[in-house]
């Protein structure tokens, strides 16, 4: 089940918000081609309109100029061939593990015996075959997040769209993860899109990064990351992943400082971080 | 499978070489309050049987409250009395089918109203303009509106126990975590199933805290309608040993009311907690 990832056109499109009756800008004119299959991380500050782009491409954040084409066909609303994932996991409470994952075959009208068994095999892609009957508010963050992760795929998306995924866990688990998410993305060939601000996770987990300026969030720069496959963390310290390293700060740097409003949603809000010498937005909301 | 083994060393606390086992500690301040319990209802009961036996009138008088020493004996008598089981049982039915037409219809109406704005314009307005009426002030109105004073009494419960089921379940559904919708959206969810998988469970515990309040205003409103209007039942009971200056027995209707509302409130959270198990579960886990 290679090689089923869509391809995405984003053309020229904006996004924005009324807050407090004023129009704030959190995309504008953005355009990318993402190839099918293709792993792209999209890197910027906090606050620069990377979460809001991807909202756009989910279906559930309206845009307001452009459009944006998955498999060509033109996104109007969310639906299963677009999965997301974001920061903080949004797992029903009420329904256990097994129930979470058979969500998407479940309303798909599979039946049950199919959908368990599906659920079930994806359980033990994610090394969580033996927690099927606990409920979420039981698992640690990381275990938490590879549910979620497995939610998503039993639908086999096209599109994996992922919003911070990894930035509330601890080091050890985000780099666990990070492993399983390629070894995953190899498996199942899907277009991945993921947002991040960890510039060291943007190189070690994609094909391409593309940069995004401060609010109004445009793409300012692309920085192609030819590290060979599998990605192992040892290449974190290799001279290319470096000077690619380097490049991504160069492009992120060259900016006045951000202006004082600042619109960061709640997952963002719980992360500020300084990008490894870089100032960031510390305004408030 | 670390960070659950990591976890569960967190909770068991301190290792064994600890000088004083955590549990041993846990059952010596269960006993200490315990203890401290007792005692506090046994110092009310003395301070009553003193202020009735020494008659006292100090701002409140005691001179016609009975002892606790008297409501004891008149208890003992009541219990074996089939009168009084038949007090009782009315005061139940009638509370169980107040509230039980009022949650069905106060649930009902709060989901659609939560997910439907149209809606929720054209029910909630007259809704609004009734709920500030307290239900013992329908009682007249009621008494006139229905041919026997059962249904009256009924429908003074029901009231009693409708606004505050409607108010939370409207909360609840409100408040669901948007995220969970959207979850259920790029899963592929039919409105329908977003209302069903979704909605319902997630607004489903500010439902149960509404059904509880709701029972104890349906008690609340019962016994008054009963003590204007009825013929039997606990409320009726309780004015009629006034009027008979039987006052034990007032004391003793005054205390059936609160066990059974107590009874009622705890078995909606023990039949709710059937409906979450999610919810359990995470307690003891968490």
């Amino acid at each position: 089940m290679t090689n089923q990832g869509a391809e995405i056109q984003v053309r020229k499109v904006s996004v924005s918000f009324a807050i407090d009756s004023k129009r704030v800008d959190a995309v504008q004119d953005v355009s990318a081609d993402i190839r099918s299959g293709e792993f792209v991380a999209l890197l910027g500050p906090s606050g620069c309109g990377k979460s809001s782009l991807l909202g756009a491409i989910a279906g559930f954040t309206p845009i307001v100029d452009g459009e944006i084409l998955v498999a060509s066909r033109r996104v109007q609303r969310p639906d299963s061939s677009r999965g997301i994932v974001f920061q903080h996991h949004n797992l029903f409470p009420w329904k256990t593990v097994q129930a979470n994952v058979e969500f998407g075959p479940k309303m798909r009208r599979k039946p049950k015996t199919e959908r368990r068994r599906i659920a079930a095999e994806i359980l033990g892609r994610v090394q969580l075959s033996e927690f099927g009957r606990h409920y979420p508010d039981q698992l640690s963050g990381g275990m938490q997040q590879r549910v979620n992760l497995a939610r998503v795929l039993v639908n086999r998306p096209e599109v994996l769209l992922m919003d911070e995924p990894f930035a509330a866990l601890d080091a050890q688990t985000r780099l666990q993860m990070q492993e399983m998410l390629l070894e995953l993305w190899q498996e199942f060939g899907m277009t991945v899109v993921f947002v991040t601000h960890d510039i060291d996770e943007a190189i070690l987990l994609s094909d391409r990064i593309l940069i995004m300026s401060q609010r109004p969030g445009r793409i300012k720069a692309e920085v192609p990351v030819f590290l060979d496959r599998p990605r192992r963390s040892e290449q974190l310290t290799s001279p290319e992943f470096i000077s690619l390293k380097r490049k991504c700060m160069e492009s992120i740097r060259i900016e006045p400082y951000p202006e004082s409003i600042s619109l960061r949603s709640a997952n963002e809000r719980h992360n500020e971080v300084s990008l490894a010498g870089v100032s960031i937005n510390r305004g408030h909301v | 499978m670390n960070t659950i083994a990591a976890k569960a060393l967190d909770r068991e606390g301190l290792p064994e070489s600890t000088v004083v086992h955590p549990n041993d500690r846990r059952v010596r301040r269960s006993i200490r309050s315990l203890i401290a319990r007792t005692l506090s209802i046994l110092v009310c009961i003395t301070l009553w049987q003193t202020a009735s036996v020494q008659k006292w009138h100090f701002l409140v008088n005691f001179e016609n409250v009975p002892a606790p020493s008297a409501v004891g004996l008149a208890g003992i008598r009541l219990i074996q009395s089939p009168k009084f089981q038949n007090h009782v049982q009315s005061s139940v039915i009638r509370t169980f089918a107040g509230f039980g037409i009022a949650a069905v219809l106060a649930v009902t109406t709060g989901l659609l109203v939560g997910r439907s704005k149209l809606l929720g314009d054209f029910l909630m307005t007259p809704l609004e303009l009734l709920r500030p009426i307290p239900a013992v002030a329908w009682i007249p109105l009621a008494v006139l509106m229905f041919p026997a004073s059962e249904e009256s009494m009924i429908y003074i419960t029901f009231i009693g126990a409708f606004f505050p089921i409607l108010l939370s379940t409207i909360h609840g559904v409100t408040n669901v975590d948007q995220r969970l919708v959207f979850a259920s959206l790029t899963l592929g969810a039919s409105p329908f199933s977003v209302f069903s998988e979704v909605i319902v469970p997630g607004a489903l515990p500010s439902i149960v805290t509404g059904l509880s309040i709701g029972m104890g205003n349906a008690w609340f409103s019962l016994v008054t309608a009963e003590m204007v209007s009825g013929q039997f039942g606990i409320g009726y009971y309780t004015w009629e040993s006034y009027t008979l200056q039987n006052y034990p027995n007032i004391v003793l209707g005054m205390i059936s009311i609160g066990l059974l509302g107590m009874v009622s409130s705890a078995l909606i959270k023990r039949i709710a907690m059937q409906f979450m198990p999610w919810a359990r579960k995470g307690g003891e886990m968490k």
